[in-house]
């Protein structure tokens, strides 16, 4: 199908845009690199009065060193995710997840950003920048503020972003020392993950002294195992440590029943797949 | 009606376009590159693949407003002036790679793609590099065959021939 009609505007600035979303009304929307909203588009299950195009806004793009963390653009593509340097060093997290978002195509245009904004508890990001606990740098009319991923993601679908605010960069600590891994269960290639576990654990010696676990659509939103988390700590670095505290990954979430799984199906998956991304997030 | 310039196949094209015209439709409906097919319209089967600045997209989830300014290959620019295949066309056409052929156009942009990254992916690595392309005939085996052969090909021309060998078309300009 064709999508409605809207009118665009192709700022080249952050406040450019904010200005264009702000006179395109309560029905503006943005587009980053699309490959969530024109298929919504098509589907007509979207329909905004006005598109404001950020793909040239120059300053939104790449990867920089910003001290203790990284600095993402929103609008830095997948695919330059993957090639960068930095986040191949700094945030393997990242890379890694990268790696399995949808396929070649979508990643050259799809982007950081617009993966987070979009917060589909579904998406890889999502639950991957809850486990880094990323901050949200947002731009609006009324000047910049920060959102910390706990609070960025707020229902299905839905962030904590108003109508008339832009994600503008997104912020992830360097971890130095710690060992990640994303374990991601799906059916097919390119298809969403049935669920999804987003590791960071830090060791010393035998014992793990701090672990930050983030499943990916197991709730409307990325949600942090907390009962995985407190098990951890203090704990030997073994596989029967990792295996017991995965039986608390399911506590507290409330996964859907669809064509695809059930929620027995996914509670059963957000157990063994976060004993497996502990496994190998710890190195044994 | 947003005006947008792009150059498709070596040819700049300039156009008043609605916003809403995806690049797709663009490429098919107004310059006729209907090498370029529409398959599932819904961002999944890739057999709209085509090269946006030198990396692939499914051009049925691109807005052509999205791609103005770029320069964009489909399968009909590929083969040389004088109408020889790609290494990547050849292939496929010696491997029978396709059997309704309608994924190939997708299939060979994809191809196009990995290889320029990879020159020499294993079979795994072309797997997966062509995993936004389906096909619902050949159950794949040819494909990837024909894709390695192509990277076997291009690799060998590359070492045998000086860089001055690739000919790039002339940029004509056109206005439809």
């Amino acid at each position: 199908m064709i999508p409605t009609a809207f009118d665009y505007s192709r700022p080249t600035g952050v406040d450019e845009a904010v200005h264009a979303l702000t006179d395109g009304g309560e029905d503006a929307k943005v587009l980053a690199g699309g490959q969530s909203l024109i298929p919504m588009l098509r589907l007509r299950f979207a329909a905004p009065s006005m598109l404001v195009d950020l793909g040239s806004v120059d300053e939104m793009r790449g990867v920089r060193d910003d001290g203790d963390a990284l600095v993402i653009g929103a609008m830095t593509t997948h695919a330059e995710v993957l090639d960068d340097p930095l986040i191949r060093a700094q945030a393997p997290l990242i890379a890694q997840a990268t790696a399995t978002v949808a396929d070649r195509q979508v990643r050259h245009m799809g982007t950081f950003g617009g993966s987070l904004a979009h917060a589909d508890p579904a998406g890889d990001m999502p639950s991957v920048a809850t486990a880094l606990d990323a901050t949200f740098e947002i731009a609006g009319p009324s000047g910049r503020r920060s959102v910390p991923a706990s609070e960025f993601f707020v229902d299905y679908l839905t962030s904590a972003l108003e109508p008339d605010e832009i994600l503008v960069s997104v912020r992830v600590p360097k971890l130095a020392g710690w060992g990640t891994h994303y374990e991601k269960f799906n059916r097919v290639a390119q298809a969403w993950a049935l669920v999804g576990v987003a590791v960071a654990i830090r060791r010393s010696n035998g014992t793990i002294d701090e672990a930050r676990v983030a499943l990916t659509n197991m709730s409307s939103t990325p949600v942090r195992a907390h009962g995985v988390e407190e098990a951890l700590v203090g704990a030997p670095a073994t596989d029967e440590s990792m295996a017991a505290a995965g039986q608390h990954a399911a506590e507290g979430t409330e996964p859907t029943s669809d064509v695809s799984a059930s929620a027995d199906y996914r509670t059963h998956l957000a157990t063994v797949l976060t004993r497996r991304a502990l496994g190998t997030a710890a190195g044994i | 009606m947003t005006h947008i310039s792009m150059t498709v196949d070596g040819v700049r094209y300039d156009d008043d376009v609605e916003p809403r015209t995806l690049l797709v439709h663009h490429l098919r409906d107004k310059l006729g590159k209907i090498g370029t097919v529409v398959g599932c319209d819904t961002s999944n089967c890739g057999a709209c693949t085509v090269l946006m600045g030198g990396n692939s997209v499914k051009s049925c989830t691109v807005l052509a407003v999205q791609a103005s300014g770029m320069d964009i290959t489909t399968v009909e620019g590929l083969a040389g002036r004088d109408g020889e295949m790609h290494p990547v066309q050849q292939a496929f056409h010696e491997t029978h790679a396709l059997q309704c052929g309608y994924c190939t156009p997708g299939m060979i942009m994809s191809a196009v793609d990995l290889l320029a990254e990879n020159p020499d992916p294993t079979d795994a690595e072309i797997r997966d590099g062509l995993e936004g392309n389906l096909c619902r005939c050949t159950g794949y085996q040819n494909i990837v065959k024909a894709v390695r052969e192509a990277g076997e090909t291009m690799r060998t021309a590359r070492h045998a021939t000086p860089e001055t060998a690739s000919a790039h078309a002339t940029r004509d300009e056109v206005t439809t």
